[in-house]
């Protein structure tokens, strides 16, 4: 007998991982970005 | 090529570029995904697992694109010499990994109501899985060879050149071995794909691709900010030793 699956359960398991590790990684890029131009400003001011 | 040599003029043009790719390509893929999910048909035999794709494929080129860019640059870097190839190496490490673990992990949750099982040791997921296990051993070698003045690129760079062997082989994987993955919808010029699944599948590369890129921009922005703050407080250490 075959096994019944909800498809949509592995759909949006697929759209949490997928969407939130893209937006995550926008975020993480962005904020060290930020922190690393921040650092080179303030040597340029010491 | 060595116009953008200047790290100056690279970040005058990153300053508005990166911005542009990163909103343009979240826009395109949230519309792409959402074109996918609520519009889009479900497939004939697999249903609505089909939606998957819209995720699984883009991940999976970027993955492989994100190798070829490291090769690229590594190629300029051992060749040219360029001031931003190594940069731009580290830069796409991390996106490209990423997108390479999305890739396992979606391809995994479509595996089991697909074909029953999460994965298979077949050609075309354990090369991928090598990709994965590339990119660590690959941002591993960079940050152990790191250093201020750039000299010692050179391991990391012939790295990147000899592990893009792997991604041919993940290409031709399901056509050289039985695999359990099926062989290339879309090829150079045609596709056995209905235009249904298509266009929203063409968005949403268009989409991951445009955020790819803003941050490996990003990332580059802050490899050179951080290049050149280390410089600015060496200098100044060196110079408060010297009087």
């Amino acid at each position: 007998m075959r096994e019944a699956m909800d498809p949509w359960t592995f759909v949006v398991a697929s759209y949490v991982i997928g969407v939130g590790a893209t937006l995550g990684m926008v975020a993480w890029s962005l904020l060290t970005m930020r922190a690393a131009e921040k650092r080179r400003d303030e040597s340029r001011k010491r | 090529m060595h116009g953008f040599a200047n790290p100056a003029r690279f970040l005058r043009i990153a300053r508005w570029l990166m911005p542009l790719c990163m909103g343009l390509g979240l826009v395109v893929a949230m519309v792409a995904l959402g074109w996918g999910v609520f519009f889009a048909p479900a497939e004939r035999l697999q249903g609505e697992t089909v939606r998957i794709v819209y995720l699984h494929v883009p991940s999976a080129w970027l993955g492989m694109a994100g190798w070829m860019a490291i090769a690229g640059a590594s190629f300029a870097e051992l060749v040219w010499r360029h001031p931003l190839a190594a940069i731009a190496a580290r830069a796409c490490a991390v996106p490209g990994a990423v997108f390479t673990a999305v890739c396992l992990l979606t391809g995994s949750l479509w595996g089991r109501p697909a074909w029953g099982t999460w994965w298979v040791w077949d050609g075309r997921l354990t090369s991928m899985l090598v990709l994965l296990f590339l990119y660590f051993g690959w941002m591993a070698l960079a940050q152990a060879s790191e250093s201020a003045d750039g000299s010692e690129n050179r391991a990391p760079a012939i790295f990147g050149l000899v592990g893009a062997v792997n991604v041919p082989i993940i290409h031709y994987s399901v056509i050289w071995w039985n695999s359990q993955h099926q062989a290339p919808s879309i090829t150079m010029g045609k596709s056995a794909m209905s235009g249904d699944f298509l266009w929203p599948l063409l968005a949403a590369m268009l989409g991951f691709t445009l955020i790819f890129a803003g941050v490996v921009l990003a990332r580059m922005r802050a490899i050179l900010a951080n290049q050149q703050a280390e410089a600015r407080l060496r200098r100044k250490a060196f110079s408060e030793v010297e009087f």
